[in-house]
């Protein structure tokens, strides 16, 4: 059975479908790419599946139970965690309290969950950072927290909204290694991607949408050669074959 | 984190041999009145400063526990002593309710339901004349002639309101306060219930405000709508004592109180009767200048930005020889 499975998502707002019968599974331990060019309702999809948008019709089933309808912080504490295409840190809290704030979704001792945020912060390589405010990080270190949080909240799906946008070069290299890690230890990934560098190296499979609509799916070199993908990103005068 | 500890232990002396000091009862009802005001202070920091509900309308628990102390007397014929902890209760009932309505709605929306709820609490108690007296009032008998019985009770509820307070923020409620403060869908998205959470601290500053109230009741032994559902005396107040002393700040309310009551009082009484007559009117003007001078040079208090004030009496001891 999937981990994830979306079934004929529908999101409208007003007469606009955002998002329109798509469709996919994510398997328990792979990594998960979601394409589309920009407004083809990538992080629609994720505000569907934590309750942020209440959805129009489909449904979203985590292990076989469905979701649907469920609070935002109940979807989390069923193990999905997500990060935030804008980032949102607690601005005028330490990072580390921000991950601490986090690690209470678990636990309820104030000396454990600062014992388990100090683990998170080491592994995405925040300890030296830990100090300052979270606002006074640079992008890269919001990102890197945005990704903290989220695994403090232990979940077993984690969905990533564009967390390396923005990034320069070597921090883009991090982050790709940073995910690669997240995934050995046993978390499955919903990684919503632009920069092509990251999302065809690290995804399994990628499904690409495009005004709301599913348009391929497959591993990652048949949908960079899938036409309609093609057609999506350059305009019909470069896809192949014409 | 030691001198913190010593300068927390020589306040408490003082304030506990304070009264037998000063054995003027004028200097005792300051204080008395003050303390409270540290209660309703800390109370509406609670939700204002680290939730970052903000409350317009505290008054309703002030009032609520109040009018529960009096009500016990004039319909139960029971002590209003036991209003103390009655007062905190239907305050907290009242809590609910207002958190119900208006914790649907955010920050400044939230701000304007809890100024409306203040409101339509006063109208109710000054009609409900069979309850509440109306604009009668309610007046009950002292306990004690002595004002030091007071001063001990309303110290001793500023302490545990304090304590209270800074246990809470050290806790995993703590954290949720504050992460909801800072940013809501955030916290929600992290497994916080926000709607629970904003509730909890809803209900601790309603709690405590209504025993403030209870106590007020008791020590002046009079009250009506006016003067407990007051939107400027109580409603505005909170807020001044929490924006003066420093908003989430443990002590800030506490700083705020005295200041406040220390401001209020001394151009209330025209400078304790040095200045001119007319003076005593101007104390309201002189509350909405130390609020606009607090906003623009010390945005975090008094206790939020000592440092501030430190560097600057430091520089100016250095500049002038």
């Amino acid at each position: 059975m999937a981990l994830l499975e979306i079934k004929s998502l529908v999101k409208a707002f007003g007469g606009l479908k955002a998002v329109n019968e798509v469709s996919f599974q994510v398997e328990k331990g792979e990594i998960f790419g979601l394409i589309g060019p920009n407004g083809s309702g990538k992080t629609t999809i994720f505000n569907c599946i934590n309750n942020f948008y209440p959805i129009t019709s489909g449904d979203i089933f985590l292990k076989g139970y469905s979701i649907k309808g469920l609070k935002t912080h109940k979807i989390c504490h069923l193990g999905i965690g997500r990060t935030f295409q804008v980032v949102k840190p607690l601005s005028r809290m330490t990072v580390m309290d921000n991950v601490t704030a986090s690690v209470f979704c678990r636990v309820n001792s104030i000396k454990e969950a600062r014992d388990r945020a100090y683990q998170i912060l080491d592994y995405c390589n925040l300890l030296s950072e830990k100090d300052k405010l979270a606002k006074s990080l640079p992008i890269g270190g919001r990102k890197r927290l945005e990704i903290a949080r989220a695994l403090a909240t232990k979940p077993e799906l984690l969905l990533l909204d564009e967390t390396a946008a923005g990034l320069n070069p070597s921090e883009l290299d991090e982050a790709i290694d940073l995910i690669r890690r997240i995934r050995e230890d046993g978390i499955t990934i919903l990684i919503v991607e632009h920069i092509m560098k990251v999302i065809m190296t690290i995804s399994d499979r990628i499904h690409a949408i495009n005004f709301g609509q599913t348009i391929a799916q497959g591993t990652p070199e048949e949908v960079a050669n899938n036409q309609a993908v093609i057609e999506a990103y350059l305009g019909e005068d470069y896809a192949p074959g014409q | 984190m030691k001198t913190r500890h010593v300068v927390l232990v020589i306040f408490g002396i003082l304030f506990l041999v304070f009264p037998l000091v000063v054995p003027s009862d004028y200097y005792q009802h300051l204080v008395i009145i003050a303390l409270m005001w540290v209660v309703i202070g800390a109370s509406w920091n609670l939700l204002a400063g680290y939730t970052g509900q903000v409350s317009f309308g505290h008054a309703i628990f002030f009032g609520t526990g109040a009018y529960t102390a009096g009500i016990l007397v004039t319909k139960l014929g029971i002590s209003a002593w036991w209003g103390m902890a009655f007062g905190g209760i239907v305050s907290m009932a009242i809590g609910l309710f207002v958190g119900w309505i208006c914790f649907r709605l955010r920050g400044p929306y939230f701000a304007l339901a809890t100024l409306a709820g203040g409101e339509i609490i006063r109208l109710v108690a000054t009609n409900w004349e069979s309850l509440t007296e109306g604009m009668v009032g309610i007046l009950i008998i002292q306990t004690f002639r002595s004002k030091l019985p007071y001063y001990y009770i309303a110290l001793a509820l500023a302490a545990l309101c304090i304590f209270v307070i800074d246990r809470v923020m050290k806790s995993k409620w703590g954290y949720y306060f504050v992460s909801i403060r800072e940013d809501q869908d955030a916290a929600e998205s992290l497994g916080i219930d926000t709607a629970l959470y904003k509730n909890i601290s809803l209900l601790i500053s309603a709690f405590f405000t209504g025993m403030a109230g209870a106590f007020y009741m008791n020590y002046m032994a009079f009250i009506d709508p006016e003067v407990v559902y007051s939107l400027h005396y109580i409603s505005i107040m909170a807020i001044l004592v929490g924006i003066v002393g420093g908003v989430a700040t443990i002590l800030g309310p506490a700083v705020g109180a005295f200041v406040m009551v220390g401001v209020q009082e001394t151009f209330r009484s025209a400078f304790f009767g040095l200045a001119p007559k007319w003076i005593s009117q101007s104390h309201a003007l002189v509350f909405g200048l130390l609020v606009i001078f607090v906003i623009m040079f010390l945005a975090n208090g008094i206790v939020g930005d000592w440092g501030k004030i430190r560097r600057y009496v430091f520089r100016m001891k250095t500049t002038t020889p």
